[in-house]
């Protein structure tokens, strides 16, 4: 009942039941759950998302977080509108 | 580890779409002692970076019909791999921008609808109702094909992977094929880091790394990886439903289900694996986009990233059994259009394995066109 409450991916709205369920279903690389459930892919780019959800694959796999492989970091920093790149680029 | 195989009736290197897909239609026919080696995870190639379109408006009739027989098989695969791989027929729309675009258009539209695929012109009235905010003034006149449109790669990898599990398959990830072993019969071994597999038949599905597998039997095939940049936005409510492309720019974009648009640009680029993102595409990408949808100007930029294709020299893939080596066996090289022809190429290789004459002649797409000077040029690539 608790997991269904509990928010892990704010930007998806993925709670901590759905995070295990997946890990659980054989999804056990965070590269993987990404693809599976769109953890890490919204506006925050996984800062939120990330290291809650390596600590539940490290408890899974019952290896130490940090042997749990971090995934590509994906520009831009910030979302940011196209007509600001456009402006940039033009101001060159 | 007790569990790694010594024996398979078939070795497949690469866990990608391909890889996946050739599996599922291997254990399907009755073969089940199949083994995928992953050197990664499950879609850690192309096709986890794969911009998800699925279009069968080709310019080469084997392309027609492996793409159209794909669309096929993707219309009813959520059902028979009883996962949602998200299938949306919302067409794409290709956009011709001068008088040789629209001959070889026609040409094209000619073979398609011969081939039972339902494309056609549309003016820009018709443009207009498909993708209501596009700016005319970009293009003369388009093509259209309504059973076009977008599946997703990631899950229909994993739908593919589960689906050959449950057929028997075995996939070992984060497993990498180090060595083939062959004799004048013909394949033998691999050899991985895990320990060896004697077999008879090995599939080089390993997409950028084509080139480099092949080696491992002694095969030179002219196959290059080339990196490709997309992005994805925020997403929105449905704005329209086509994909629009055109092969002058080399651009694409699609409003995915998630409500995202996935958007990309190809670019000639040194033969290499570098993958990362670079500001200067992102830059290039957007003012060529406003110049076809200035409307999306306020839409913001999520994320950004960069994958390989796996090139040949004349953008068709290489497929089927190796005249060099016996049992070896090419899925690669398609040059950025490998996940929306899988499903029917997987059906080929499948077939072929088995000792069937494949639904689709294959041959022209062998790795001796090269040598022959045979080669079979698409003339519909983006990118």
């Amino acid at each position: 009942m608790k997991e269904k409450m509990i928010i892990i991916c704010r930007c998806e709205d993925l709670k901590l039941d759905e995070i295990r369920a997946a890990i659980a279903d054989g999804y056990t690389d965070f590269e993987e759950l990404k693809r599976f459930l769109r953890c890490g892919m919204g506006p925050c780019g996984g800062r939120t998302c990330l290291p809650l959800i390596r600590r539940e694959l490290a408890s899974y796999l019952g290896v130490a977080v940090e042997d749990i492989p971090m995934p590509t970091t994906r520009p831009p920093q910030q979302v940011t509108t196209f007509s600001a790149i456009s402006i940039g680029s033009t101001e060159e | 580890m007790n569990d790694f195989p010594q024996t398979a009736d078939v070795v497949i290197i690469g866990g990608g779409v391909v890889g996946t897909s050739i599996a599922y239609e291997l254990t399907k026919r009755g073969l089940t002692d199949v083994v995928i080696l992953e050197k990664s995870y499950i879609s850690s190639g192309s096709t986890g970076r794969c911009g998800a379109g699925v279009r069968q408006q080709w310019g080469l009739e084997m392309n027609c019909r492996l793409a159209k027989g794909s669309v096929d098989i993707f219309e009813n695969l959520t059902e028979e791999l009883d996962y949602d791989i998200e299938f949306r027929q919302g067409g794409y729309l290709v956009l011709a921008h001068n008088e040789a675009q629209i001959a070889q258009f026609e040409k094209n539209i000619e073979l398609q609808n011969s081939l039972g695929i339902p494309s056609r012109f549309v003016d820009h009235d018709e443009a207009r109702e498909i993708c209501p905010p596009i700016n005319c003034d970009a293009f003369l006149r388009a093509t259209y094909c309504p059973t076009d449109g977008h599946a997703n790669p990631f899950k229909t990898n994993f739908a593919y992977a589960r689906a050959a599990q449950r057929g028997g398959a075995k996939i070992f990830r984060y497993t990498t094929a180090l060595a083939i072993e062959k004799d004048e019969n013909g394949v033998k071994a691999v050899v991985t880091d895990k320990g060896k597999i004697s077999t008879k038949f090995v599939v080089n599905a390993s997409g950028p790394w084509s080139k480099e597998v092949a080696e491992l039997a002694g095969i030179d095939i002219p196959t290059y990886p080339e990196r490709h940049q997309c992005l994805a936005t925020e997403p929105l409510d449905r704005l329209f439903d086509t994909m629009v492309i055109s092969f002058q720019i080399g651009i694409y974009l699609q409003q995915v289900p998630h409500g995202s648009f996935v958007m990309g640009i190809g670019e000639r680029e040194e033969p290499n694996h570098n993958i990362n993102s670079t500001w200067q595409w992102l830059e290039f990408f957007t003012g060529e986009l406003l110049k076809i949808l200035p409307i999306l100007k306020d839409l913001r930029v999520v994320r950004q990233w960069g994958g390989s294709y796996n090139r040949t020299p004349d953008a068709a893939p290489i497929l089927g059994e190796s005249a060099k080596v016996k049992g070896f066996y090419n899925a690669v090289g398609f040059s950025g259009h490998g996940f929306m022809i899988a499903p029917m190429t997987a059906v080929c290789i499948a077939e072929q394995i088995i000792g069937n004459t494949p639904p689709v002649n294959i041959s022209p797409l062998s790795e001796e066109r090269f040598g022959k000077g045979e080669l079979v040029v698409e003339p519909s690539v983006v990118g």
